[in-house]
């Protein structure tokens, strides 16, 4: 083989695993993008079985755990509560008041379900999310 | 007290001295003529900064000893109840002190670096000591204005507000400064990169004085993100072990860009080929660096890792960031081509192999870059608050690694300029066997899932390939067998041992990744639940005080095939800080590992919920990551000893 022809081999092969890559970066934005969405909005921004992050506040004295490990508990975001359903076991900084963000399917009509729940390691920090929910209905009292 | 209590201010005296001293260091190294006496000042002046900020970290490990709560950054992360090794490793598990320990590296590496020069060109070697003056200037003026370590607080109170109990842990206490030695690791190969450039050669002299450190800054950003990734898992009780959470992109791309550019530097070396692409390269990882720093400290994408938002601090490292690759590629653009190209090679030889990795690696990198990033670019174009999940990166990055790992065992077995490779797929017929039988044993047991039978496949096959080659060098030549093992080179080895342990950490991570599994149940003593094999009793709840927290205990006794062993699992409360916090429980096994932990009480106290999981091979994927840092050590050794012995 001549070095031209290798040279075009090779630029050829690279420009195909560029091709490759660039269709599974699009195909995967496409697919695992999570929008947040603040309580308040669900109704109308969000629709059946997206994958949404819903932010805002864990409203005081709404936290119940049942048998079965499933904890229920309301987010708000000052205008609207949401009641959410968790499985799993909540961070270590998941308590009454907090900020916190949950991650899962939404169906209209039912507790939101979360698969994935945050809150931060710092208590000291409130997740941006939250902090964004909060100043869209100016509840917000922080540092800008 | 008053006579001790100038610490701080000797601190931050030494910082100023220290920023002078790396501004000097800059100048004379960039103006320098080729006379030997300015070369012995440059070096001077280089160990007098990484001197004079070696006793401002000091002064500020002394004050968090002596809980001088006076000062701002202890009062906020301090503790007197705290153990000392935690006060001392507390000076760097903040944002201050963890900035003052990046320029404390940045320096000492500008030190080493104007120390040991070696058989390096003199203009070159003041060019590149220059540069990494002014990235330490750059760290440090950082520190200085916008995060100075020895702000004091008036007045000073009684106690500190304690470190965050979640942190106070050994690996913990590593991860960061490992983190931060790969991070400013890069910026070595960044001023030589410069230095070639702003000189016009990058020969192979200069691509042997890269490759020590490249070796060095990608070995402690392996063992920085293993340790890191080995806490999140037994500490946070979430059961996962990589969460492709920005901050930890932000350390995985300098991972990539560093792994790119140790195989690269090795073809400029050996061949004096792709200098321009490993000058490049080096200039981008860097920039990854400290956009890892950036993404890091300015908090500006929502991560599990909690670092209070201040974008003041965010913008500044922007600035430098820009001013470092914006320097870094208008010299690129300009003098680049002007650099000697020497021959080429042919499209089947080990550079066009290593030539593949690069491409792969960079294209990964970039890919996690895309998705770490996208966020950021959705919102400032209006499109909301968006994030991109962990289902993103598992898509892209493991097929673009594993088309890398497809070539990987490959590579060493083709020879240099011109390889056959017939007889490299020949000798490798073992390891297609293994790879082809574990391919369709996965296959069939689980029921033909082919995503995780294809990474579990590839995983065998960079095992059994890092063996061929092993095998194959042993051959090599006459004698006796065992002569001829030790007689093999310590570079040998430590390459099989980091490519073997990438396919065990791919055959861990796969396997961890397809086939976990996780329930949560309640459970009151006395009570059992059958999970993975396992039947596991929780035989009492218990409350235990430690030295500064509370806990609850549970005690588990868990049966498993004829074997009974206990498990404990803790939730703690530090008196320090009022969150508690999980302690799990881990019994490794043959099949894995079992992952208890206790949850909340739930129905009164009567019964508590616990999470199990079980996560199959998940000790590979520290294992093979650390069998890849210490190639990468032995990497270094075999360096060293061959620059010794001319």
């Amino acid at each position: 083989m001549r070095r031209r022809d290798q040279r075009l081999m090779m630029i050829s092969a690279a420009g195909a695993v560029l091709v490759f890559a660039a269709a599974l970066t699009f195909a995967g934005l496409r697919d695992s993008i999570v929008y947040f969405v603040a309580p308040s909005e669900l109704a109308q921004k969000a629709h059946a079985g997206q994958r949404i992050r819903l932010g805002g506040l864990v409203v005081a004295g709404s936290v119940r755990r049942d048998a079965g490990g499933v904890t229920a508990f309301q987010v708000t975001d000052g205008g609207v509560s949401v009641d959410v359903r968790y499985s799993g076991i909540l961070p270590d900084l998941f308590r009454d008041g907090q900020g916190v963000v949950a991650e899962g399917e939404w169906t209209p009509g039912q507790p939101f379900i979360a698969e994935r729940v945050l809150a931060k390691h710092d208590e000291r920090y409130m997740p941006r999310e939250v902090v964004e929910a909060l100043r869209r209905r100016g509840e917000w009292k922080g540092p800008q | 007290m008053e006579g001790t209590a100038v610490i701080a201010e000797i601190g931050a005296f030494a910082l100023c001295l220290s920023l002078a001293m790396s501004l000097a260091q800059g100048g004379l190294g960039l103006a320098s003529s080729k006379r030997a006496s300015r070369a012995a000042a440059l070096k001077a002046i280089a160990q007098c900064a990484a001197a004079a900020s070696a006793i401002a970290f000091a002064c500020l490990i002394a004050s968090y000893v002596r809980s001088d709560f006076s000062v701002a950054v202890v009062a906020n992360n301090s503790h007197t109840d705290k153990p000392l090794i935690y006060k001392i490793a507390g000076a760097w598990g903040n944002h201050e002190g963890s900035m003052l320990l990046w320029s404390l590296v940045s320096a000492t590496f500008g030190a080493v670096l104007a120390s040991a020069r070696g058989g390096q060109n003199l203009g070159l070697w003041s060019k590149a000591v220059g540069v990494q003056g002014l990235v330490t200037a750059g760290a440090l003026a950082y520190t200085l204005f916008l995060s100075n370590p020895f702000a004091r607080l008036n007045p000073a109170p009684m106690q500190g507000a304690g470190l965050n109990p979640l942190l106070q842990d050994p690996a913990l206490a590593a991860h960061p400064p490992m983190l931060y030695l790969g991070y400013v690791g890069m910026s070595v190969p960044f001023s030589l990169a410069l230095a070639a450039l702003i000189e016009g050669r990058a020969d192979q002299a200069w691509a042997k004085a890269l490759r020590p450190w490249t070796l060095a800054a990608w070995t402690c950003l392996t063992l920085g993100i293993a340790i890191g990734s080995y806490w999140a898992y037994y500490e946070l009780g979430w059961g996962g072990w990589w969460f492709w959470d920005p901050v930890e992109n932000a350390s995985f791309m300098p991972g990539l860009a560093a792994c790119a550019l140790v195989h690269s530097a090795i073809v400029t070396e050996r061949r004096g080929s792709l200098a321009s692409w490993t000058i490049l390269l080096a200039i981008m990882g860097f920039g990854f660096a400290l956009l890892g720093t950036f993404l890091v400290r300015s908090g500006v994408l929502t991560s599990v890792h909690a670092f209070a938002v201040d974008p003041r601090r965010g913008i500044a490292v922007l600035i430098l960031l820009a001013l470092a690759l914006g320097v870094g590629f208008a010299l690129y653009g300009w003098r680049a081509p002007k650099l000697r190209q020497p021959a080429g090679f042919a499209a089947i030889s080990r550079e066009s192999l290593l030539v593949w990795n690069n491409f792969g690696l960079s294209v990964a990198a970039g890919v996690v870059l895309i998705g770490t990033l996208f966020p950021l670019i959705v919102e400032a174009a209006g499109g909301g608050l968006i994030s991109v999940g962990p289902p993103f990166f598992n898509a892209t990055v493991a097929p673009l690694l594993g088309l890398i790992f497809v070539l990987l065992p490959v590579g060493p077995l083709l020879t240099w300029r011109v390889g056959d490779m017939a007889a490299a797929i020949k000798r490798l017929a073992p390891a297609i066997v293994v790879g082809v039988a574990t391919l369709f044993g996965a296959l069939v047991m689980t029921e033909w899932r082919i995503a995780p039978a294809i990474g579990l496949a590839i995983g065998a096959w960079l095992v059994v390939g890092g063996l061929v080659y092993l095998w194959v060098r042993i051959n090599r030549g006459e004698g006796r067998a065992l002569a001829k093992i030790a007689a093999l080179p310590l570079a040998v080895w430590s390459m099989s041992l980091a490519h073997i342990g990438a396919g065990v950490l791919t055959v861990g991570a796969i396997a961890e990744t397809a086939f976990r599994s996780e329930r949560a149940v309640a459970l009151a003593p006395g009570q059992s639940v059958d999970f993975a094999n396992r039947r596991i009793t929780l035989m009492d709840i218990v409350g235990v005080d430690g030295p500064n927290y509370e806990a609850t205990r549970a005690r588990f006794r868990i049966d498993h095939g004829g074997d009974v062993s206990p498990l404990a699992a803790e939730r703690r409360v530090y008196e320090a800080s009022p969150m508690p916090t999980t302690e799990v429980g881990i019994l490794t096994g043959l099949d894995g590992d079992l992952y208890v932990a206790l949850g909340e009480p739930v129905r009164g106290e009567a019964a508590w919920g616990v999470r199990l999981y079980h996560n199959p091979a998940v000790q590979f994927i520290f294992g093979g990551a650390l069998m890849m840092a210490i190639g990468g050590l032995l990497s270094l050794v075999a360096l060293a000893r061959r620059r010794r012995a001319p």
